[in-house]
């Protein structure tokens, strides 16, 4: 494999994201655009040159450094790439969605003055990710992982005059900060048994350090590998939004939307996911980390979906149906399916961007209004993007024959036939949660294209306004808060009220684009990529720990696959959630509301996300601010200024004050205290001499 | 046992004197009894051969040094009752202090070899025609050239101080300051005046 | 026959009473100087002892300096008496506090 390709892959975005990014003003907001998409489209073609090498040309895997940044101690830091099939797909799908996110923020954000800026943002991290998936050392991985959540951090708060989003941002920059403390800690356990950053070093002393044991009391000891993991899979908590880490996620759709689809549900976020698949050789070792990570996923998949059913806002439910699925894929990662987490990380990039941006649409149709109980028969205005969207819900809920059924039922039966402790209880987390996956869906479909069309209604308060006025962009506010006109662009005439129109194709062009794969790519490629040997060679499995095998020897091709899974739980608990959402939110309005008032508790819990904000900011916030008001007032105030500072100062000024008492002034004074000193001494002279 | 009676005496007076001079009421009488000090101390000398500079006292502290003190005394106008007031506020401390001076040294002396001599014995006999002054004068123009030059540097340098200290710049006295006359500006020595130039009458 | 010991007492007596009067006269500068010539003649005396009982003329050499920076001391302080008394019109100690911090 040519090196120079691989060097061009992350760096061509990263080239256009500085020449957009500082020479904006320069090259324009067209030159921006064309730059950036030019650059990552050609990312995108080579990586799939690269994804047709290793797949189908058969070129041996790649792993060799490209550039030695330093060496202290004999400990190598350097950049260097690991190109296998794991890599190889995961560089298709990251250039694939980042390529279409590119082309959808062409119209998205025409009319923001922060364009240019936007489009350096998105290339960056297009840089980052592909950084990020192409190391082949913990240092590189590190870089990645630290590079993408900056570029996070610096898009949720790309609207930097909203308070929110400045809230927002930072939130996801702590939390984040929390997880990578884990991971930092991980990777320094790895060098510190091995020695060396490189993953084959690791890998290859994973089952040595499967031995080891780490104190860490004096009567307690735990094995090195099992620390190691755990903590390493804390950073993947934080990355890939796992309770309790996740609480960042919902609040960074403060971003823009093409934000949302790109970072915050097809890539970033599974960076946690595709992390733990690449270091399945130092997991697969370590019984009780994996049991960690599949009771942290469970968790995830089954309540955080919960939380989508009383969410209004339409991205927010997306964002929570993302948490439920990035559970999903923490629940295969910890039953040892590493290959079924990477395929429903696939097939989700696609279904879930796709959802992203057709929410987008709607909102940008509705003249950004995001709150799902003012739309509703939006499918008759909007057929393009009604379809998609139906498209990827129905690939979400796991549909037979739709992308996200083989991912997620491959997942449900590898639980199942795992026999790991905790399995039972994510057995059970999942399998309920596909119903929740299908209510929360359905529910928003329901409510955003179907039903009555709410968006006439004058009911649109003037807070309404002010949101839609902030989703515009710091510079122009006003102008909508007047007139409900948008100040130019393509759906400047979409006032509320007004007849919503179908998107430009800028829009709903990478929308068809990805509700093809959508569609077809589970059906394509889950032959080879769960059952076949596509993995091996990348991602290690135990013999004892190989469910997918045992599940690949009754698998009789997609259409027989898909054929049993109607006869199967999940789909008729999928069937049941979707004839739930329509009694409940299409046919009679009227029980949702019945159920809320009778159920008021849940419902509150609910709507309060399990008080874990409240529980954040209220006690560890608190907490974290009493210890830093108390080592403010006590420790620096107190001791080091009080105590220190001033407090020698004053011991010395106290000191002098004494001591300027003696010093009177007075010649005879001084004469006195030189006699007695003399007597003093001629004593001590005489007590000490030896006659 | 006539030198050991002469010394009993000259120490008496000595004693006595030292006593006087530190107790006296009058700084004039106090100067007096200073000078019987030194005329004892030289005799004590002279008993104890060091005849050079049992005269040397004499002369230059009876002759000189004394007579500087009752001059001083004298030509100053002193207020000696304000110099007396609380002349006992400190003597507890004063003879306490010189009660373990005292104490200290003749222990130091009195001690069994505590100056690692036989303090108890008596000088040898000096030989036959010892003369002290030559021997002195034999060392330090020899060995102590040197200091004795220092010692007349020192005594010069205290004389220029003496006089440069008490000496007064009186009224009236016209003198040169070159400093001044060196940083003399143009301002201050000339006038240009404009004037109109005349007709001639 | 005098013995070291009596020499030795004798300058001893004659010192601690030079002390006891810098302490009884702390007002009087003049006599502050007076028991400063008396300390010195003690030391003198002490000199001139050795000297004379280890046959060792050095001693007498040391004396005859001491004498010197005596003499000079003297001269000194008078004169800076004679100014201070032309200054303040007083020799009492109790009005030199200049030094004091």
């Amino acid at each position: 494999m040519n090196p120079t390709v691989l060097i061009a892959i992350p760096l061509l975005p990263l080239l256009a994201a500085i020449v957009a990014g500082l020479g904006g003003r320069l090259i324009g907001r067209a030159g921006a655009h064309w730059l950036t998409c030019g650059a990552v489209a050609a990312s995108c073609v080579l990586s799939f040159l690269v994804l047709k090498q290793i797949c189908l040309d058969g070129v041996p895997v790649y792993d060799a450094k490209v550039y030695t940044w330093l060496v202290s101690d004999g400990l190598h830091m350097e950049v260097g790439f690991l190109i296998d099939r794991l890599t190889a797909l995961m560089m298709a799908v990251v250039t694939f969605v980042s390529l279409c996110v590119h082309v959808y923020t062409i119209g998205y954000m025409s009319d923001d003055p922060g364009y240019t800026r936007f489009f350096s943002y998105i290339s960056l991290f297009t840089f980052s990710m592909l950084m990020l998936v192409m190391a082949n050392n913990f240092l590189q991985l590190f870089f990645g992982w630290e590079a993408v959540g900056l570029v996070s951090y610096l898009l949720i708060g790309f609207w930097y005059t909203r308070p929110s989003a400045i809230f927002a941002n930072l939130k996801a920059f702590i939390v984040n900060r929390i997880g990578d403390f884990g991971f930092v800690l991980g990777i320094a356990g790895v060098v510190y048994f091995t020695q060396s950053l490189a993953y084959r070093d690791a890998f290859a002393a994973a089952p040595n350090m499967a031995q080891a044991l780490i104190p860490l009391s004096r009567t307690w000891s735990v094995p090195a590998l099992t620390l190691i993991c755990i903590c390493l899979f804390i950073g993947a908590m934080g990355k890939s939004a796992q309770v309790p880490l996740h609480v960042w996620l919902p609040d960074s759709m403060e971003g823009p939307t093409p934000i949302s689809a790109l970072i915050h549900a097809a890539t970033m976020v599974t960076a946690g996911i595709f992390m733990v698949a690449r270091l399945s050789p130092l997991f697969e070792y370590s019984d009780a980390a994996l049991s960690f990570v599949l009771v942290i996923g469970a968790t995830t998949a089954f309540f955080m979906g919960l939380l989508g059913v009383v969410h209004n806002d339409i991205k927010r439910v997306i964002a929570y149906s993302t948490l439920s699925q990035l559970g999903y894929m923490t629940v295969a990662l910890g039953v040892s399916a590493y290959g079924a987490a990477i395929f429903h990380l696939m097939t989700h990039a696609f279904f879930k961007a796709l959802l992203f941006l057709a929410a987008g649409s709607v909102i940008i149709a509705l003249h950004h209004e995001q709150d799902m109980r003012r739309m509703g028969g939006l499918a008759k205005y909007m057929p393009v993007t009604a379809a998609t969207c139906w498209i990827g819900a129905l690939a979400l809920v796991g549909t037979p024959f739709f992308s996200g059924f083989y991912s997620k039922d491959a997942i449900i039966e590898a639980v199942g036939e795992s026999h790991r402790w905790g399995a039972t209880y994510a057995y059970w987390c999942v399998l309920c949660g596909v119903f929740v996956t299908a209510l929360y869906t359905f529910r928003m479909l329901f409510l955003t294209f179907h039903g009555p069309e709410r968006f006439r209604d004058a009911t649109h308060t003037h807070e309404a306004h002010v949101d839609a006025g902030r989703m515009i962009g710091p510079d122009e506010p006003t102008q909508v808060l007047d007139d409900g006109q948008a100040p130019g662009g393509d759906h400047s005439d979409h006032g509320h009220g007004a007849t919503p129109r179908e998107s430009p194709a800028v829009v709903t062009v990478p929308l068809v684009a990805l509700a093809i794969p959508s569609i077809l790519i589970g059906a394509l490629t889950v032959g080879p990529v769960l059952f076949g040997h596509y993995f091996t060679g990348s991602i290690l499995v135990l013999d004892r720990n190989d469910v997918l095998g045992a599940i690949g020897e009754e698998f009789g091709g997609p259409v027989l696959f898909a054929l049993q899974g109607l006869l199967a739980a999940p789909f008729w608990l999928a069937a049941a959630g979707a004839v739930t959402a329509w009694a409940f939110f299409l046919r009679r309005p009227a029980w949702a509301d019945l159920a809320v008032r009778k159920a008021r508790w849940l419902y509150r819990v609910l709507t309060e996300k399990y008080y874990f904000d409240w529980f954040n900011e209220r006690i560890l916030a608190a907490l974290a601010r009493l210890i830093g008001v108390g080592l403010w007032k006590g420790g620096d105030e107190a001791l080091i200024d009080g105590a220190l500072v001033n407090g020698s100062a004053a011991t010395v000024g106290w000191l002098g004050s004494v001591m300027r008492r003696v010093q009177s002034g007075y010649l005879y004074s001084y004469a006195f205290w030189m006699m007695i000193g003399l007597a003093l001494l001629l004593g001590w002279f005489l007590a000490h001499a030896r006659f | 046992m006539l030198i050991e009676a002469l010394f009993y005496v000259f120490a008496a007076i000595l004693v006595a004197a030292s006593l006087a001079v530190i107790t006296a009421r009058n700084p004039v009488y106090s100067a007096l009894a200073l000078v019987m000090c030194f005329v004892t101390s030289a005799a004590i000398w002279l008993l104890l051969e060091a005849e050079f500079l049992a005269v040397v006292l004499v002369l230059v502290y009876v002759g000189a040094v004394m007579v500087l003190f009752l001059f001083v005394i004298m030509m100053l106008d002193i207020n000696l009752a304000e110099l007396r007031q609380g002349f006992t506020r400190f003597a507890w401390l004063g003879w306490l202090t010189a009660l373990a001076v005292i104490v200290e040294i003749v222990g130091v002396v009195w001690a069994r070899g505590g100056l690692g001599i036989d303090a108890s014995r008596g000088a040898l006999p000096a030989p036959a025609g010892y003369s002290n002054t030559l021997e002195l004068g034999r060392v330090l123009y020899t060995r102590y050239a040197y200091p004795l030059e220092l010692a007349a540097m020192l005594l010069l340098v205290a004389i220029v101080a003496a006089i440069a200290l008490t000496m007064r710049q009186r009224a009236g006295l016209k003198y040169q300051d070159v400093s001044r006359q060196v940083a003399v500006r143009r301002e201050q020595r000339l006038r240009i005046v404009k004037m109109d130039a005349e007709k001639r009458p | 026959m005098i013995t070291l010991a009596q020499l030795l007492t004798l300058s001893a007596i004659v010192f601690s009473l030079a002390i006891a009067g810098i302490f009884l006269n702390r007002k009087n500068m003049i006599l502050l100087l007076m028991c400063v010539e008396l300390l010195l003649l003690a030391a003198n005396f002490n000199f001139i002892a050795f000297s004379r009982y280890l046959s060792d003329i050095n001693g007498q050499v040391f004396v005859f300096f001491v004498l010197t920076v005596a003499a000079a001391e003297s001269a000194i302080g008078l004169a800076i008496l004679v100014v201070l008394f032309r200054e303040r019109g007083s020799i009492n100690v109790e009005d030199l506090n200049t030094l004091k911090g």
